[in-house]
């Protein structure tokens, strides 16, 4: 292998890793929900889209009222979160795992029909302080914007396994988790710590609607990122914050090299393909995971 | 005549299973033949013909899809792509090979069959959220692969013009022909949908459902029965989807994408898991549903928005609405507007003694 094609190799794998992050950060979101609730969120996407959408309305074309557009994002996210729970989730307790999907999907669908005759259909962006210059590391020059996103993924990668392991809210949650009715007798207020794991996703997905929002710009194409969401949590295992951080990377550097080395061959669009081949080997191989609880129901 | 039953008197399994449990349920049906192949024809023009015929179409697609979803208890995402299969199998040999419909349609149907065993392979190791992620990686990777070879989908544009089927030198091109056409693929996915559920294929499947390890004990062998359900219900998409692509005369993927998956859950939902009256009763509010709102906001929208606006705010809607029913219905009613059917039916049927 020549030096060149070393340098392309590595550039490949550096924007597929920080890409992959960005990925995380979004499929955090869903683990979760997942990890507190058992609920799966089909409409991780439309979250996002939903948070850039707002924070772009805030901001305007120009971006002057930063740290107001994002303290109202996540202000608007926390009670979209709480009042979710309330409304479409907490009836569906104890339903069978398919109606929480359904419904799930169903929200999706309302999200997505509601935002364009809110939002109007134009594309908005959603400028952010941070300039234009690739960031060069090694071979690789990055857009600045991947690198705060990648940043981002981490940050609350640590804050979430610091949250989980040492803080009591956390540790309560992991309880609600582990087993619902134990937990209520030992007197932790479950249907609060639901409420609580959604408004968090409401949070993360926050931050990912301003951050996957300046880079694509917002509308409704935006909501597709959160099919991306399903081989990173596959991948890393559904209720693994760390897993979500490795399925991302995994995901994006499959997506990368795919772009990087197949698409010449077949004319485009591998990117879209390939995540989702990984996803079914791995469901085929090894459904849980690399990170997940080995507790998959076999039939 | 009104006599009613004034109890279950059934002393045979034969009278338990028969399809027509009443004698008044052959007068319901000859009514309903008369009906749909007499009167409505003669009555109704083109437009609410062609109204007619996307319902049928619909219905096909439905009954198959509450066949896996409603009575095997399994969950499918990737119906779209399963009827999009089926359209552009029969396209393919239409055009290139010059088959008329009856053998396209089987062939269809077939080809569908085959790829939904492959995408419900995974079935036999996981379900529920892990198979619909599963069904949902099928859907994304059969549109990609119809979007992007050529082969298949016939050029840049990933549509096939479709000559309209020949019935016996019969050139079906009007709303009214196709609706006779229509008419009876529908019917016989209703009886053949009524009958597989009377059978030993049929009660197996909802012993899956209702409990797969249970199921295993009595001697159903349920990777078999998974498997078969994903067949045959995937077949029902596979023709639903022939039958899309000979009424709009094109196989196109963007009328398969995963929003279409979507609608027919909606429409299962929406009628009621698990009964064929309830895919019936579905079919006809989620086909009808966007053609009211349309109605409706066409008329009352022009005052709020501009008419750039309007076809954005339409598409809009008729999405939000159908999630916001999903959700409704799963909330408040989950067997959907058959259960509600049956609740005014049975409380006529006693009327008025209704002790």
């Amino acid at each position: 292998m020549s030096s060149e094609d070393f340098g392309f190799l590595l550039a490949l794998l550096l924007n597929g890793a920080s890409i992959g992050l960005m990925y995380a950060l979004i499929a955090l979101g869903f683990v979760l929900v997942y990890k507190a609730t058992d609920a799966i969120n089909f409409a991780q996407g439309e979250f996002v889209m939903m948070a850039g959408l707002v924070a772009a309305a805030v901001l305007g074309p120009d971006g002057t009222w930063l740290i107001v557009a994002i303290l109202v994002t996540l202000a608007v996210m926390i009670g979209f979160g709480f009042g979710l729970e309330r409304v479409v989730l907490r009836p569906l307790l104890g339903r069978p795992v398919v109606a929480v999907i359904m419904a799930t999907i169903g929200l999706a669908a309302v999200l997505r029909g509601l935002t364009p005759i809110v939002f109007g259909s134009a594309t908005r962006g959603v400028p952010l302080p941070i300039g234009d210059d690739p960031i060069n590391i090694g071979p690789a020059s990055l857009p600045p914007i991947q690198v705060l996103g990648a940043a981002v993924a981490v940050l609350f990668f640590l804050a979430f396994s610091w949250f989980f392991k040492k803080s009591r809210m956390g540790v309560a949650m992991r309880a609600v988790a582990d087993n619902q009715q134990v937990a209520q007798a030992m007197g932790i207020n479950v249907e609060r710590y639901f409420a609580i794991a959604w408004a968090m996703t409401g949070v993360v997905s926050a931050l990912g609607g301003i951050i996957w929002g300046n880079m694509l710009g917002v509308d409704i194409q935006l909501a597709l990122v959160g099919l991306k969401v399903f081989p990173v949590v596959i991948l890393g295992g559904l209720d693994s914050i760390g897993g979500a951080l490795l399925g991302g990377v995994i995901v994006g550097i499959v997506e990368s090299l795919a772009a990087g080395y197949l698409d010449p061959y077949v004319g485009g669009g591998t990117k879209d393909f390939a995540p989702y081949v990984l996803m079914i080997l791995v469901l085929m191989v090894r459904p849980y995971g690399i990170f997940g609880r080995r507790q998959i129901e076999r039939v | 005549m009104f006599h009613r039953e004034a109890g279950i008197f059934k002393t045979t399994y034969a009278a338990d299973m028969a399809l027509y449990p009443l004698p008044i349920a052959k007068w319901t049906v000859a009514v309903l033949a008369l009906l749909f192949v007499v009167i409505v024809p003669l009555v109704l023009a083109e437009y609410y013909l062609s109204i007619l015929n996307l319902i049928f179409i619909a219905i096909v697609g439905a009954l198959g899809l509450n066949i896996l979803v409603g009575y095997t208890g399994q969950i499918s995402l990737g119906h779209g792509a399963f009827m999009s299969v089926g359209a552009y199998t029969a396209a393919n040999l239409a055009v290139r090979l010059g088959l008329p419909f009856w053998l396209t349609l089987p062939a269809g149907g077939l080809m569908a069959a085959f790829i939904g065993v492959l995408v419900g392979i995974p079935s036999l190791r996981i379900k529920g959220l892990y198979l619909a992620i599963a069904t949902l990686a099928g859907q994304l990777i059969i549109e990609w692969t119809i979007n992007h070879v050529p082969a298949i989908s016939g050029g840049a544009q990933a549509s096939i013009q479709v000559p309209r089927p020949d019935l016996f030198g019969l050139i079906l091109n009007t709303q009214s022909r196709l609706y006779f056409f229509l008419l009876f693929f529908v019917v016989l996915a209703i009886v053949a949908t009524l009958n597989l559920m009377r059978s030993r294929i049929g009660r197996a499947f909802i012993a899956v459902r209702d409990q797969d390890i249970a199921a295993e004990i009595i001697g159903i062998n349920i990777y078999r029965y998974k498997l078969l359900s994903f067949a045959i219900s995937s077949f029902y998409a596979g023709v639903c989807g022939v039958l899309y692509t000979y009424y709009f005369g094109i196989a196109n993927y963007e009328q398969f994408q995963l929003i279409v998956s979507i609608d027919y859950l909606a429409m299962i939902i929406i009628g009621g898991l698990g009964s064929v009256l309830g895919s019936i009763f579905g079919a006809i509010f989620v086909t009808l549903l966007p053609i009211v709102l349309r109605l409706l906001l066409e008329n009352v929208g022009s005052l709020v928005f501009s008419d750039s606006e309007l076809a954005n705010v339409i598409s809009g809607t008729r999405l939000a609405v159908f999630g916001a029913l999903i959700i409704f219905f799963l909330i408040v009613e989950p067997e959907g507007l058959n259960r509600l059917w049956r609740n005014v039916r049975n409380y006529f049927r006693v009327w008025p003694f209704s002790y």
